[in-house]
């Protein structure tokens, strides 16, 4: 390994190359330097990259294998698009623990989303991998639910959102412990033990803000009214969702709905607020492909890199 | 020649780096056959943990200096890792790192997973002093693992790797 001087004069040898050749890891290249060698804990290409690298995953007997794909892409885009969301307060959290929080939950959803979408393309066959899956669809192609994909707004507008999406996702995932498809039963063991901090994580804030002051009060009191439109679609199960309920591999979201207005109510009791009023439309759309422009806008962010350079490898 | 499992035994932690993967309990399986292919089977700890790749590539490189042409990397899901496998000489260095270590994770009956108003009622010992009079400053820290803690007799601050 070479030091690297960012003061140093570039070595004269690179200016004495003929036209065309390129020095060879020259000191004045950090890049090059790294790359020196066959070391593979430098990630270029060594072929690590894969997140079931070495797990078994053949479809159970008895299971629709583009069904199968279809609910680890619900489920996988679910935590992809939430996840995009909570890294956008990057920079922009009130206090740099909450940045920190926040970015650690985004993490945590982005290795679920990984693990899903992997397992989505090894399912249907196609061979996709997740930077395909999450890079290369177009919004009618994501089957998240509409609540993950809306716009941040404030800080209690993001509580609010954590707090139904967490508690949601959690009993969504305790169910699906006991699947009959062991990538699916093993991501929700380990999505439960995550998912718990998230959710105790947006509670006490939701306690904190709505049982503080009265202009923080009010702030979480518009950002459940803001949250509580895409609750109802929550709970509504997509076609394929439905089907492999009887085939032992999905959980159905209708059955959870108990377990969730029993966390949301003992919350909002704690923070003194109540269940804003209003509702929205309760169908499967995000499942179904149909979404807000809100989901457009994200993508054209999430993808912009690896659509403007096809197959670029660093 | 020293063998695989010894071999792979002495890989560190990236991140945690006071440990090697087998303290951590990462490291599940080290298998050898008779024509010297190797299988190393590790689980990760957080399903976001952004040192897995490093970890294998640490595992291919040693095994590749101790002599072994053919190895493979294995993941493995289930069960799930939790910080009770961290055995006792992987906590005794975490607390001589000055990093509290985990407590022991409470079983829970089935059904649903019960919420959590307040602060946590854990009690977690100062690496720094010993004091008990400690306070829990974020749940989240500079890794996945790991929690951001105070010692309110020695008012220094320390990490926590939370129980998972």
């Amino acid at each position: 390994m070479t030091t690297f001087d960012p003061h140093a004069t570039p070595p004269a040898a690179d200016t004495d190359l003929p036209a065309g050749e390129v020095a060879d890891a020259s000191p004045g290249n950090a890049y090059e330097a790294l790359n020196e060698g066959d070391d593979p804990r430098w990630a270029y290409g060594t072929g690590f990259a894969d997140p079931l690298a070495g797990v078994d995953t053949r479809v159970p007997d008895g299971v629709d294998a583009a069904d199968l794909a279809a609910y680890c892409l619900m489920l996988g885009d679910d935590a992809l698009v939430m996840s995009h969301r909570l890294q956008e307060w990057c920079t922009r959290a009130p206090e740099l623990e909450e940045e920190v929080a926040l970015a650690n939950i985004a993490l945590d959803l982005l290795g679920q989303a990984r693990l899903l979408l992997s397992r989505a393309g090894t399912a249907d066959g196609s061979g996709r991998d997740e930077d395909a899956l999450a890079f290369l669809r177009d919004a009618g192609d994501f089957r998240n639910v509409r609540l993950a994909e809306a716009v941040n707004g404030d800080f209690g507008h993001a509580m609010a959102r954590l707090l139904v999406f967490s508690t949601w996702r959690l009993a969504l995932l305790g169910h699906l412990t006991g699947s009959r498809d062991p990538v699916l039963a093993a991501v929700a063991v380990k999505g439960v033990k995550e998912l718990t901090y998230h959710r105790d994580y947006a509670a006490g804030w939701v306690v904190r803000l709505g049982d503080g002051t009265a202009y923080s009060r009010e702030r979480m009191r518009e950002g459940f009214a803001a949250v509580w439109p895409f609750v109802p679609e929550l709970f509504v199960p997509h076609e394929v969702e439905s089907r492999l309920v009887v085939a032992g591999v999905a959980a159905d979201p209708a059955t959870v709905r108990a377990e969730f207005d029993a966390v949301l109510d003992q919350v909002l009791t704690a923070a003194t607020l109540t269940r804003p009023p209003g509702t929205g439309p309760a169908e499967p759309l995000g499942r179904a492909g149909t979404h807000t422009e809100a989901l457009s806008t994200l993508l054209s962010e999430l993808q912009d890199i690896a659509r403007t350079h096809p197959e670029a490898t660093w | 020649m020293v063998s695989a499992r010894e071999v792979a035994e002495t890989v560190a932690d990236p991140e945690l780096p006071m440990l090697t993967l087998a303290d951590l309990g990462i490291l599940r399986e080290v298998t050898e056959d008779e024509d010297g292919a190797v299988v190393v089977t590790i689980t990760p700890t957080y399903s976001g943990c952004p040192a897995m790749e490093v970890i294998r590539a640490d595992l291919y490189a040693a095994l590749r200096a101790a002599g072994y042409a053919d190895v493979q990397i294995r993941t493995l899901l289930s069960p799930a890792w939790t910080t009770d496998w961290i055995g006792e000489s992987g906590r005794r260095k975490l607390a001589e790192a000055g990093i509290a270590p985990p407590g022991p994770v409470r079983e829970r009956a089935g059904g649903p997973v019960p919420v959590t108003l307040g602060p946590p009622r854990r009690r977690v010992t100062c690496p720094n002093c010993g004091a008990h009079d400690t306070e829990e400053l974020s749940r989240f820290g500079s890794t996945a693992c790991k929690a951001l803690w105070r010692c309110d007799a020695c008012r220094e601050p320390f990490e926590h790797v939370k129980e998972l």
